[in-house]
């Protein structure tokens, strides 16, 4: 059986992310890195196939974006992936999304994966969503936000937190899960991995070889035109004490307290 | 012309209240776009007539009412996409939480609509609504406008204010629904499980909250040490709670509690927007963390930039001679 673990490339956390003002969308140059969150899903899939519950034959790491993608599929193969597929395209700049999660379905649908992993969020696009897109598309069923994953009944038995507590939800295969950070710590990769990354199969494909509607992707193709962006309501910058004298930052604290009553 | 459509989450016999939140929102803006707001409901036996009738008062003219599976997104957009498809509503709207982002995307795919997520602001614009969502760590607000036939706005938790409108009650409609076979690929083991004991934070007028800064589990007792001087009690974040390091019940956040605290201390917690939005209503926000970038200081009124494991047993020495002298 066959697992698939979308990644993607995001601004390193160190950098400001902004929205470049000349073209209305967010600003990608400088450092780079997997999206954090991705590592997860990796170290999900490594430990289904070593789990041996499920017979898993191959991991293979998908992303969508610019040349420069790559990086993250090389870290994602150091991380254990067998090989990756890079869908890279002018036409799919700009792409909102549903227009994402739509371009990644087709390039998955090629694959036939019996498990789409991913992560719960992307550093940069926050929308939470993309599995449930690709998931739509795929005509499979998906959950998001999941902090523990068992192979039960063949299927897989999901848990995690919604709106009135932890939910158990069993599902069958196929299936997209999108998984949390809590779900387990994603080991480091070996500098034997890092040095083999580049030597694994990379395929590199356009949105026509992947199958994909032009029409219904990039800025274009997007039902959502984002833009005139502007600032939220400044707020009154609060008080900051560096602690340096722990027993000065003290008093400091007791007295900003006191003078408001709360103590 | 078509009008809103507001999914409205229930559990137990009680409807969700930022489902609420977004009915009350969703009835405001047909008003001004000249469409009718209606509600859609997908569940078991508890929704009952009179229980979904009561929607009517916050501005709901009919509810759509589709027997199915509870507290999973799939079968809700199949439900959706033959409302729409039968009734030609233009917009939908979420009132948050991981049920309205994964229904709400789903069903973006499903009708080919555009969707935005984390939306704390919809205004009317030239016939349309517009969404409004705050985006890198809430430095910016960026604007959605849709394109074609179909708007899906999702909603931030508790950016929806319930208001009750006093109209008469909702017409309920049943709906029957084929669902996807991979809707029924899904069920539901366990749902709303309460991990841990159960606390009580929602009456406390002093918060001392901790995150995954305090370490470990016993790094709570820091937390539990000053709350006892300053007469409160604890709370925490989801990273922790996942981690199963504090009960469930003390989270705030997104999926947590919501509260508003005369002061809430937090300890350790980085200040996601998940973690904010249950607690920015707190009159005084003090945030001790290591780290200057720390989000968490972007909303407090006092930060303290330190290791908390030097400053909380201090500083719970320091309030116990003060109460005493
Ligand atoms: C759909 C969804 C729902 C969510 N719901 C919730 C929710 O209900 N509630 C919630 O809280 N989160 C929720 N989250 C998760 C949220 O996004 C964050 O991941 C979480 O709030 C982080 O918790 P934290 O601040 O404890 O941990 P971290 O983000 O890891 O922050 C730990 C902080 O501790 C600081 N620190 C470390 N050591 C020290 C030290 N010695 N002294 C001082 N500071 C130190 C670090 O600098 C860091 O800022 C949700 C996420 C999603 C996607
Ligand atoms: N361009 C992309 N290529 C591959 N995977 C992506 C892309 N964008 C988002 N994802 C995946 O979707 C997850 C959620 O992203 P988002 O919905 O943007 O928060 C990420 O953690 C990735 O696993």
């Amino acid at each position: 059986m066959k697992i698939c673990v979308l990644v993607k490339e995001v601004p390193d956390a160190a950098v400001e992310k902004r929205i470049d003002p000349s073209t209305g969308r967010m600003d990608r140059s400088g450092e780079k890195n997997l999206n954090p969150y991705d590592t997860h899903a990796i170290e999900a899939a490594m430990q289904l196939k070593e789990g041996g519950a499920l017979q898993v034959d191959e991991i293979v790491a998908v992303t969508m974006g610019p040349e420069s993608a790559v990086r993250a599929l090389h870290k994602a193969v150091s991380l254990g992936a067998d090989r990756s597929i890079h869908l890279t395209d002018a036409a799919l700049a700009g792409s909102d999304v549903a227009a994402t999660g739509y371009a990644l379905a087709k390039a998955l649908e090629k694959e036939q994966p019996d498990v789409v992993l991913l992560g719960q969020q992307s550093d940069d696009g926050e929308c939470y969503t993309i599995g449930a897109v690709v998931a739509e598309h795929l005509k499979a069923p998906s959950l998001t936000q999941v902090i523990k994953l068992d192979v039960v009944d063949g299927g897989l038995r999901c848990e995690r937190q919604a709106e009135y507590g932890y939910d158990t939800v069993q599902v069958s295969l196929p299936a997209v899960i999108s998984v949390g950070d809590a779900i387990n710590e994603p080991r480091y990769p070996s500098l034997k991995a890092i040095m083999g990354a580049k030597k694994k199969p990379l395929e590199t494909a356009s949105a026509a070889d992947a199958g994909i509607d032009a029409s219904l992707v990039g800025g274009d193709g997007s039902r959502v035109q984002c833009g005139e962006f502007k600032a939220p309501p400044a707020k009154a910058a609060g008080t900051i004490i560096e602690d340096e004298d722990t027993d000065a930052t003290v008093e400091q604290i007791v007295a900003w307290l006191d003078e408001r009553k709360l103590i | 012309m078509g009008g809103i459509l507001v999914y409205v989450l229930h559990y137990e016999g009680a409807l969700n209240k930022n489902s609420l939140g977004a009915v009350s929102e969703g009835a405001k803006l047909a008003g001004e776009l000249g469409v009718d707001c209606d509600a859609v409901v997908v569940g078991g036996g508890d929704l009952t007539n009179e229980l979904l009738g009561t929607l009517g008062s916050y501005g709901a003219k009919k509810v759509y009412r589709a027997e199915g599976a509870e507290g999973l997104a799939q079968p809700v957009i199949d439900v959706i996409d033959k409302v729409i498809a039968d009734n030609g509503h233009n917009y939908v709207i979420f009132g948050g939480g991981l049920l309205g982002f994964e229904i709400g995307a789903g069903l973006a795919a499903r009708r080919n609509a555009g969707v935005t997520m984390e939306v704390t602001n919809v205004v009317v614009e030239g016939g349309k609504l517009i969404a409004e969502r705050p985006i890198l760590g809430d430095s910016q607000i960026s604007r959605s406008h849709y394109k074609g036939d179909l708007g899906i706005i999702i909603g931030r938790i508790n950016a929806f204010e319930v208001k009750e409108t006093g109209g008469g009650a909702a017409e309920v409609v049943d709906v029957q629904v084929d669902y996807s076979p991979w809707s029924n690929q899904a069920t539901m083991v366990q749902r709303g499980e309460q991990r841990g004991a159960d606390v009580n934070i929602e009456d406390a007028d002093v918060l001392v909250a901790g995150g995954r800064g305090l370490g470990k589990a016993e790094g709570f007792q820091l937390c539990e040490d000053l709350a006892g001087v300053l007469g409160g009690a604890v709370a925490a974040t989801r990273a922790v709670v996942d981690a199963g390091w504090y009960p469930y019940a003390a989270q705030i956040g997104q999926t947590g509690k919501s509260v508003a605290p005369k002061l809430y201390l937090a300890a350790g917690i980085s200040g996601a927007i998940q973690h904010k939005v249950g607690m920015q209503a707190s009159e005084h926000i003090v945030a001790i963390n290591k780290d200057a970038n720390a989000p968490i200081f972007e909303f407090s009124d006092l930060g303290i930039v330190g290791d908390l494991n030097k400053i909380l047993p201090k500083l719970t020495e320091a309030v116990k001679a003060k109460k005493g002298g």
